[in-house]
């Protein structure tokens, strides 16, 4: 069930698009950071949203493919590599390649179970950046020396201005999107949507379910791995951190908070979780705790989530009785 | 060709669904939907009682978000109460001290531990499959709609199986704390290796639950002499060998 009506949500994003390209230029330095990060995360959440929104496959191990991305590309920089499209690229290709071998094992496995496989996967992932010293320097994780700038119109921008920066990153997430959006909307995508509603009658009319799961899930970790390796550019870093099963929640709870059954739930989840924790910080330091107190809530009385509830009530005003 | 007759499929189901008034989100259908044949209509008809009630019947639908969500409000409130830092609890003075066997000195609350787990975990068995109330328990897990049928108040019994394990988590807690340092973030690693211990072993398994912890200690014990810095590894190792060769675990049923 989408709640989201097309033209709408089109409008709307480009609305939001142009806002957000002006935005660097409007708001203080800090606050431009603060949108980088969560459009870095938004995009994750998306990603992991193509699995539980749509495919309703929970998955915990989500963070394995960020991780596999940031390092990816912070290996790549490591060893000398001076472009960033084939940064992304490199982080693009071995998430999916990460969730293509992962996926096989996972993808025959179902609700609690599906869970649990991934997030066993995503710690031995996490046990490899972890261990491995030499490779990925351990938990000091892997430092960025240098950020390749983008060259465009014969002019060279540095990424280490945040409006480049952001302006940079709002470019790869919205084509990312604009993927994802073509993406659920596809007749792959309606596979997807059947699958969660009910799998056995797909199969039934000659579908290979798994083989679809399998391809959504080497999708999502293909965004999660182009999400991570913007947040390694961001960040200057990559740490094991991003690999952990904590950082797999991340996802999950902006995609509860924002709502699953709507396409841009997510992103709104991930501008919440990180508008809360940078208000709620400057009160207290255990800012956790208010973002569980309006969690609580949201899930038990608008399991829409934040995004859902309030399209619904503004655009299906009348309500279909049972 | 297939997609649209499908959809067509979809809008009947979907249509059929919506007059049943059985339409949910996935995320709570997921959690709500114990597995394929068991409806779970009827509790979200009760959802429009009482606040509080709602609020514990999601609690309780499986591993619903809301109680993990709840816990880890729960766990930020002893952040707040007793502070980020590590604490060391000493056994009460009639179980501390060593005892030697062979040679080898041991530590006397150790074995009191290795003689009170299994000894609580049989009086648990023995209450699921002796009494008259664990075969109610059992009852309203296997079959929810069916108890209900009989006149068993379902959601008023979950909420004391879970006040129940509530308790038993909080007894292992206080079994636990003279035998590791406490930390609030603690309870991170024993969610992770509980859920590791019941889903390898099998869900809804005694026996599957005391080998699985049995088989995760073991394992952890010799991967830290054995794999020295893999053995992080070592318990999602086990869990995702376990689920690959036996889909529901150890002593879980298969479907």
């Amino acid at each position: 069930m989408r709640t989201d009506k097309p033209i709408s949500t089109i409008i709307f994003s480009l609305a939001a698009l142009a806002f957000l390209s002006a935005s660097p230029f409007v708001l203080p330095v800090y606050w431009t950071l603060i949108l980088t990060e969560i459009l870095i995360m938004g995009l994750f959440a998306m990603s992991f949203n193509l699995l539980l929104g749509y495919t309703g496959l929970l998955s915990f191990g989500q963070a394995g493919f960020f991780g596999v991305g940031a390092y990816a590309t912070a290996l790549l920089i490591s060893r000398g590599g001076n472009s960033l499209f084939l940064c992304l690229l490199i982080s693009l290709s071995s998430g999916a390649a990460a969730a293509g071998v992962i996926g096989y094992f996972c993808v025959r496995r179902d609700e609690i179970y599906f869970a649990m496989i991934t997030l066993a996967f995503g710690m031995m992932l996490f046990t490899v950046a972890h261990s491995w010293i030499k490779l990925t320097g351990g938990s000091d994780g892997l430092p960025l020396m240098s950020i390749p700038s983008v060259r465009m119109f014969g002019i060279e921008f540095s990424l280490f201005n945040p409006t480049n920066m952001f302006l940079f990153v709002l470019s790869v997430t919205s084509a990312c999107i604009l993927f994802l959006w073509r993406l659920v909307r596809s007749p792959f995508g309606l596979m997807l949507t059947a699958i969660r509603e009910n799998k056995q009658r797909l199969s039934f009319v000659g579908a290979g379910v798994q083989n679809l799961r399998l391809a959504a899930f080497v999708i999502a970790g293909a965004l999660a791995g182009v999400a991570g390796g913007l947040f390694s550019l961001f960040n200057s870093m990559a740490t094991p951190d991003f690999m952990h099963w904590g950082f797999s929640a991340r996802p999950v709870l902006m995609t509860i908070l924002g709502g699953s059954n709507i396409f841009f739930g997510p992103m709104l989840g991930a501008a919440v979780f990180f508008g809360l924790e940078q208000v709620i910080t400057n009160i207290t330091e255990n800012w956790m705790i208010f973002l569980g107190l309006i969690l609580t809530p949201v899930v038990i009385f608008f399991p829409r989530g934040i995004l859902g509830t309030l399209v619904h009530y503004l655009f299906k005003k009348k309500k279909i009785k049972p | 060709m297939q997609v649209e007759r499908w959809q067509h499929e979809r809008a009947f189901d979907f249509a059929r669904r919506k007059a049943a008034g059985k339409v949910k989100p996935p995320a709570l259908q997921m959690a709500a939907d114990p597995g394929p044949g068991r409806g779970s209509g009827p509790i979200y008809d009760l959802r429009l009682k009482v606040a509080v009630e709602s609020f514990i019947i999601n609690l309780l639908n499986g591993l619903s978000w809301g109680m993990l969500l709840f816990l880890i409000s729960v766990g930020l409130t002893i952040r707040i109460i007793w502070g980020p830092g590590y604490h060391v609890v000493d056994p009460p003075a009639i179980l501390s001290g060593v005892f030697s066997i062979f040679n080898q000195t041991y530590p006397v609350y150790r074995v009191f531990l290795v003689v009170a787990g299994p000894l609580i975990g049989l009086a648990l068995w023995s209450f699921f499959q002796l009494t008259r109330w664990g075969k109610i328990i059992r009852a309203a897990a296997v079959d929810r709609e069916m108890a209900e049928g009989i006149g068993i108040r379902v959601p008023i019994l979950f909420t004391a199986v879970f006040a129940l394990g509530t308790w038993l988590a909080a007894i292992g807690g206080a079994l636990a704390a003279p035998h590791q340092s406490l930390a609030p973030s603690m309870g991170e690693r024993i969610i992770i290796e509980s859920f590791i211990v019941v889903v390898s072993g099998g869900m809804g398994s005694f026996p599957g639950a005391f080998v699985g912890a049995l088989a995760l200690g073991l394992f952890e014990s010799f991967g830290t002499v054995f794999l020295g810095s893999a053995q992080m590894a070592v318990p999602y190792i086990l869990l995702a060998t376990v689920l690959l060769i036996r889909p529901h675990g150890f002593f879980g049923r298969e479907l």
